[in-house]
């Protein structure tokens, strides 16, 4: 008997481990030859743990499993309580677009075997028969945007770092993902490490960098850990070390861990902390292309644009722009947060109305009430009414409603929400997360907190002043902390004005 | 209570651990508060000589960053997450409830010292918050009943 369950840290969050303990100690009493395998999420959080059991008509799933559903995976599997059918055709996944995430819940992240037999290495093989420059071609080519949430195109960063002189250069993932409602890619970590490694491989072939760091937030336990063990079978195997499958040039990898420093997100911010010094912003030029870590050309990209490169090395990067809308090509991996119905991850082409991503796919709220507002890009990102939710997702349909896509997550609030409260928050956390270097953000958060206050207060005279202070700090801050946080505030003063109309006596 | 002829040899061990390493200060300080429990701070000269550092500079890194902390923590520490996803689903409510069960704010230790209670600005468990780490093992959709067993098993 073959099981499926996944190591994923929301499956955990939610009981997996217990469920593996269950149907583990239940095998061993009735003598049953049981293989477990600790998978990736299949991205329906809703849905976890989901259990997968392998019968000659494929894999069905089961979930989200109790201890008490155990027993029955062992009987008639049609009639277990909890049975969903095959996964494959379960719609939420089937109506997607999975290409940085397709092996994700299907294989075992740690097996090779596994990898290599669902398309894995095929990127990296290619780009290995190719020059420098026709790698970064074909990246350049596939109009792949930094999906960190800058959206710079990923081939161009890799052609300066290509075409630099030095005698050392450096591959720097960023997998310090902390912004709320994304985990796209802890998702990708913990579920196909094994893919990353490949793109920072490919990274490292056409930018001429023999060293890679990953650089994970130390709030990802499960994440660290995989990649790291990642990281020992792809050094054992030969993909990474003196020479690239022993043919290619040196790469290695190393995996670091973050201190607790939402800014160390922001590149400049997580150089520093790579080299061992406080996470504070650079101010920029010189790029990191130009002079990154220890002042050496560095490629900083996202976990997501880095392991969408072997998908592209291996299709080509035409497959892969044959996605999308406009500007922004290729798939994006949503991570549907918050207050709603269906969560988890959808990677999709770009171009669906948030519309049809809250209320379609995401099934509405959890609670059932109306949805509010959705926050899209995470803290720094602005609060879209219902109104707005015609707006097609891509980097620049976002941009022209002043608002941003970032790194692709969506919070769905109900109607309790309270936008003056969340305009609060997201000052607050500029205040507690700041870096310090600028004043617009350090000085200019703890003013933005005291400024709704005021106006929570019934003084409605500071709504002026929380416009103009939004206005410093978005043209005045050295990175996108201070100068993104204005979205969240002046959306929901925008689109919320009645959450900000409070009457003074109501209010004393 | 370690004296400070047993800190510096640990300290030391653990930097020989890290040589050669580039940027090492931050793995250094992980590698201490994961033996310690928390950085003592006879440790900061040994590893500002060791690094060709100022005392200040050790210093500077440390308290910059959330996760190092100075003094050791309670038996347990719980993690709440008061980001954007999780309010949604009511972590608001949910902190209050555990700091009035606890009887103490965040960064605050109960006062038999069983319990840390630690804000967390995102595990990543967004479509299942509330969510809330408890010694390092995660805990998704967390509601008022869920905190007190969670608690009273600690205690």
């Amino acid at each position: 008997m073959k099981v499926w369950l996944p190591l994923d840290s929301a499956a955990v969050a939610l009981g997996a481990d217990e469920i593996a303990e269950a149907i583990q100690s239940l095998a061993a009493q009735r003598g049953v030859d049981l293989t477990l395998v600790r998978n990736g999420s299949r991205g329906m959080v809703w849905l976890e743990p989901l259990a997968e059991v392998e019968t000659p008509q494929g894999r069905m799933a089961f979930g989200p499993m109790t201890p008490e559903d155990v027993p029955a995976l062992f009987g008639d599997l049609a009639a277990h309580p909890k049975a969903l059918g095959r996964t494959e055709d379960l719609p939420w996944l089937k109506a997607q677009t999975r290409l940085t995430f397709a092996r994700v819940g299907l294989t075992d992240p740690l097996s090779l075997q596994d990898y290599t037999a669902h398309g894995g290495l095929e990127g990296l093989k290619r780009a290995l028969g190719m020059t420098p420059a026709e790698v970064v071609a074909e990246v350049t080519e596939s109009g792949l945007r930094g999906r960190g949430g800058a959206g710079f195109p990923t081939g161009i960063k890799w052609k300066t770092v290509s075409e630099a002189k030095a005698d050392r250069k450096y591959i720097v993932c960023n997998a310090d993902e902390g912004d709320s409602a994304t985990f796209a890619d802890r998702m990708l970590m913990e579920g196909d490490p094994l893919t990353l490694i490949e793109g920072m491989a490919i990274a490292g072939l056409a930018c001429g960098a023999t060293k890679g760091f990953v650089y994970i937030r130390s709030e990802y336990p499960v994440a660290i850990r995989i990649m790291q063990e990642a990281v020992a079978v792809a050094q054992r195997a030969g993909i990474l070390g003196t020479s690239v499958l022993g043919h290619g040039p040196a790469f290695d990898i190393e995996i670091r861990v973050g201190a607790g420093a939402y800014v160390c997100g922001e590149e400049t911010s997580l150089l520093n902390s790579l080299e061992g010094k406080r996470g504070i912003v650079r101010a920029k030029p010189p790029l990191p292309a130009l002079e990154g870590f220890l002042g050496k050309p560095t490629v900083v990209n996202n976990v997501i644009s880095l392991a969408s490169a072997p998908v592209i090395m291996a299709k080509g990067a035409s497959h892969y722009k044959g996605f999308g809308l406009g500007r922004s090509r290729g798939t994006i991996p949503l991570q549907i947060a918050g207050n709603v119905r269906y969560g988890g991850l959808y990677e999709i082409a770009f171009g669906l109305t948030l519309d049809q991503i809250v209320n379609d796919i995401g099934g509405g709220t959890a609670s059932g009430r109306p949805v509010k507002a959705v926050q899209v890009g995470g803290p720094l990102g602005a609060y879209f009414p219902a109104s707005l939710f015609d707006t097609p997702f891509g980097y620049e349909e976002f941009a022209g409603k002043d608002g941003l896509i970032g790194h692709a997550g969506l919070t769905v609030f109900d109607d309790s929400a309270d936008m003056l409260e969340m305009a609060r928050f997201a000052m607050e956390f500029c205040a507690i997360e700041s870096c310090g270097k600028c004043t617009p953000c350090r000085i200019g958060a703890v003013r933005g907190v005291e400024t709704v206050d005021r106006i929570a207060r019934g003084d409605s005279a500071a709504i002026p002043l929380l416009t103009d202070l939004c206005n410093t700090m978005k043209s005045g801050s050295l990175c996108a902390l201070g100068g993104f946080t204005p979205y969240p505030v002046m959306s929901a003063l925008t689109h919320f004005p009645d959450d900000f109309a409070r009457a003074k006596e109501a209010a004393e | 209570m370690l004296d400070s002829a047993q800190t510096a040899e640990r300290v030391t061990e653990i930097l020989d651990r890290h040589r050669g390493m580039e940027g090492a200060l931050l793995p250094i300080l992980h590698a201490i508060q994961e033996d310690f429990g928390h950085i003592p701070q006879d440790a900061l000269p040994i590893i500002a000589r060791d690094l060709n550092l100022s005392r200040a500079e050790v210093h500077g890194v440390m308290s910059f960053y959330h996760d190092f902390r100075e003094n050791p923590t309670g038996n347990h520490v719980l993690k709440l997450c008061r980001a954007e996803a999780c309010k949604a689903m009511g972590a608001d409510d949910l902190a209050a409830h555990a700091r009035r069960e606890l009887g103490i704010d965040w960064h605050e230790t109960t006062r038999d010292g069983k319990v840390t209670l630690e804000p967390v600005f995102c595990l990543g468990l967004c479509a299942c918050g509330p969510a809330a780490m408890v010694d390092g093992k995660l805990v998704g959709r967390v509601d008022a009943a869920k905190l007190s067993q969670i608690v009273g098993g600690l205690k």
